[in-house]
């Protein structure tokens, strides 16, 4: 207490010095002195100044202090705010970090407009149309449904896409074409916005749909190989030849995704048997995985 | 606003619970430890270990000095909130479901599964004010529901039990005879089994949240039907606003088809309606999973979600709803 008030005494305004001359008698005054507050909440302040006269006066200022409980909590909820903790909060380490405020804003999302929400219910019922092969022109560049092919894509120039997905490694043909998703930080799938969950779709769909298994390729069967012997049948939208990591060489199968199913259907009966190299090639559809 | 994330528990959700104070928020999950926070900050206050089983609700009593589980171990357990301590366990041949304390907190209605040969059933239990007194004997039982009762609770006065399980019907009973008084209409009533059910502040009415896609509202004393609210989604959890007329409707699919599905058919929001012109408010999001446990703050100023991603998310109530 007395440092304090010793404190709140040093502190004179120099602008009011300069004015009167008298404020420097303000080193001879006592220092002001706090008493309380006590049970009661009685807060005594004794101060001492100089009157206009020249006359040291000593005040005594009395107050109130209460302290203000937030309205809604009652006394037993305050008292359950000083309880020790147990169970397992006792031995909560400070790092554990169990309790966080979200990073995020989130906001109350009022409903759609009536106009957009019609439109709702088709984008939600796409993935199975475009499992029945009612909308597959996709482009894969921008990733915009029902306009344009790929290859008339206005921003074909930006990503060129059927050289980089010929030559590079499987793992990046995942991740690479589909810019959106990897742009910034991280971002939960529940939480994206429609155009790239639409590309993280289309990924999808490309993988699975119209997908015809090739195997027994010859051992420097490459994929633009394979491009060159499908691309006679149709669009193709994806060519994957397996490669051992370890030695570089084709592992003998690969998978050729057409864009519409009967292109798939037609290459199968034409090139199931047919001699490639000096092996014969075995095309059949691609079964989805179990998992 | 940014809520407050609570990681508390390693297994999905199942229920939440605030005190009558607005200060504590218990929550219960299927990691067999029941959790209570500081609802005002987040911090974990304590845990209730004992349970050998997922703990699907819980009650606390209205001074919040006990808490009761019930859980799928077939027990149901008295707990002293301060200290974490087990105050008593009542042993059952089934999984236990729901409990509710009763008015004055001297019962308590619990709901056990059907399980093997045994039936479900609603049991009535006195509550001691010493648990050294306490007995597992039931005042009351009442059988004859088929499919598991998800929720009873208590009537007005503690004279009727409200219960409504998988058959999707919603039945009040007598709680001094165990007969039947009322019974829901099959045609207006829900289609599919019922998940939940929340009683207003004031007890008049209540809403029940069912898997066929709604949540309805009905009158506690005549059960009669009085509002429906429609969503796209089965409703897992529902609550009603004690501040203001607004019900919150949270659910999404069962977690068995999340990941077969698209994620906006999903939709893991929590959806707020105006009660009377049963319109859709707006939802609010934050969940990577179903939400299974939906609370207000007894204030009505904020509400908490619990969901299958196992985070209790405690979230300031948006501006717009004022």
């Amino acid at each position: 207490m007395a440092v304090e008030a010793a404190a709140a005494t040093q502190k004179i305004r120099w602008g009011e010095l300069e004015e009167d001359d008298e404020g420097d008698l303000d080193f001879l005054l006592p220092p002001r002195v706090v008493f309380g507050p006590d049970e009661n909440g009685l807060k005594k302040v004794v101060e001492y100044r100089f009157d206009d006269k020249g006359n040291k006066v000593k005040v005594t200022t009395t107050t109130r202090v209460r302290k203000l409980a937030r309205a809604r909590l009652s006394k037993s909820a305050i008292e359950r705010r000083s309880w020790p903790k147990f169970g397992d909060a006792v031995h909560e380490d400070v790092g554990a970090r169990l309790t966080m405020v979200s990073t995020e804003e989130i906001l109350l999302e009022r409903p759609r407009a009536p106009g957009s929400k019609a439109e709702e219910p088709s984008a939600s019922g796409d993935p199975l149309a475009s499992k029945s092969g009612a909308v597959l022109m996709v482009c894969r560049t921008c990733g915009k449904k029902g306009d344009h092919w790929t290859s008339k894509c206005p921003y074909k120039d930006l990503a060129p896409q059927a050289e980089a997905f010929v030559d590079r490694p499987p793992t990046a043909d995942g991740s690479g074409p589909s810019g959106g998703a990897v742009k910034g930080a991280y971002v939960p799938p529940s939480l994206r916005s429609g155009a790239v969950d639409r590309v993280g779709h289309d990924m999808r769909r490309r993988n699975d749909e119209n997908s015809v298994r090739v195997t027994n390729l010859s051992e420097d069967t490459r994929e633009p190989d394979l491009l060159e012997l499908f691309r006679t049948f149709g669009p193709v939208s994806r060519v994957y030849v397996a490669v051992d990591q370890k030695t570089g060489a084709s592992r003998g199968f690969g998978f050729v995704n057409f864009v519409h199913r009967e292109d798939a259907e037609k290459a199968i009966s034409k090139l199931n048997g047919y001699g490639y190299d000096n092996l014969i090639l075995r095309v059949e559809w691609a079964t989805p995985r179990p998992n | 606003m940014r809520p407050i994330l609570m990681k508390g528990h390693e297994r999905p959700l199942t229920f939440l619970r605030y005190n009558r104070d607005g200060d504590l928020l218990f929550s219960c999950a299927k990691d067999h430890t029941p959790n209570v926070w500081f609802a005002d900050n987040g911090d974990r206050l304590g845990t209730y270990r004992g349970h050998n089983g997922a703990v699907w609700t819980c009650d606390v009593s209205r001074d919040s000095s006990r808490l009761i589980t019930a859980s799928a171990d077939q027990t149901v357990k008295l707990w002293d909130v301060q200290s974490g301590a087990e105050l008593f366990t009542f042993r059952f041949d089934a999984p236990a479901r729901s409990v509710e304390f009763s008015i004055g907190d001297g019962l308590a209605v619990i709901t056990t599964d059907n399980f093997m040969e045994n039936v479900p059933t609603v049991q009535v239990k006195r509550i001691a004010d010493d648990p050294d007194d306490q007995s597992e004997e039931s005042l009351l039982v009442i059988v004859g529901i088929r499919g598991r009762i998800t929720r009873a609770v208590w009537g007005p006065l503690n004279k009727t039990i409200i219960t409504a399980g998988e058959d999707a019907t919603i039945r009040i009973w007598d709680t001094e005879t165990g007969t039947c008084l009322r019974q829901s209409d099959p045609e207006q009533g829900h289609q599919k089994a019922i998940s939940s059910l929340s009683k207003s502040a004031d007890w008049s009415h209540f809403l029940t949240g069912s898997l066929d896609k709604s949540a309805k509202l009905w009158d506690t004393r005549t059960l009669t039907l009085i509002k429906t609210y429609v969503t796209e989604r089965p409703v897992n959890a529902v609550d009603i606003s004690p501040l203001l007329d607004h019900v919150v409707i949270g659910g999404g699919q069962d977690a068995m088809n999340v990941t077969m599905t698209d994620r906006r058919a999903g939709k893991f929001e929590a959806k707020f309606f105006h009660k009377i012109l049963q319109e859709e408010i707006g939802g609010v999001k934050g969940h990577f999973g179903p939400i299974n446990a939906l609370a207000f703050n007894p204030d009505g100023r904020s509400f908490s979600s619990g969901g299958e991603d196992g985070y209790t998310a405690f979230e300031k109530r948006p501006k717009v709803l004022g």
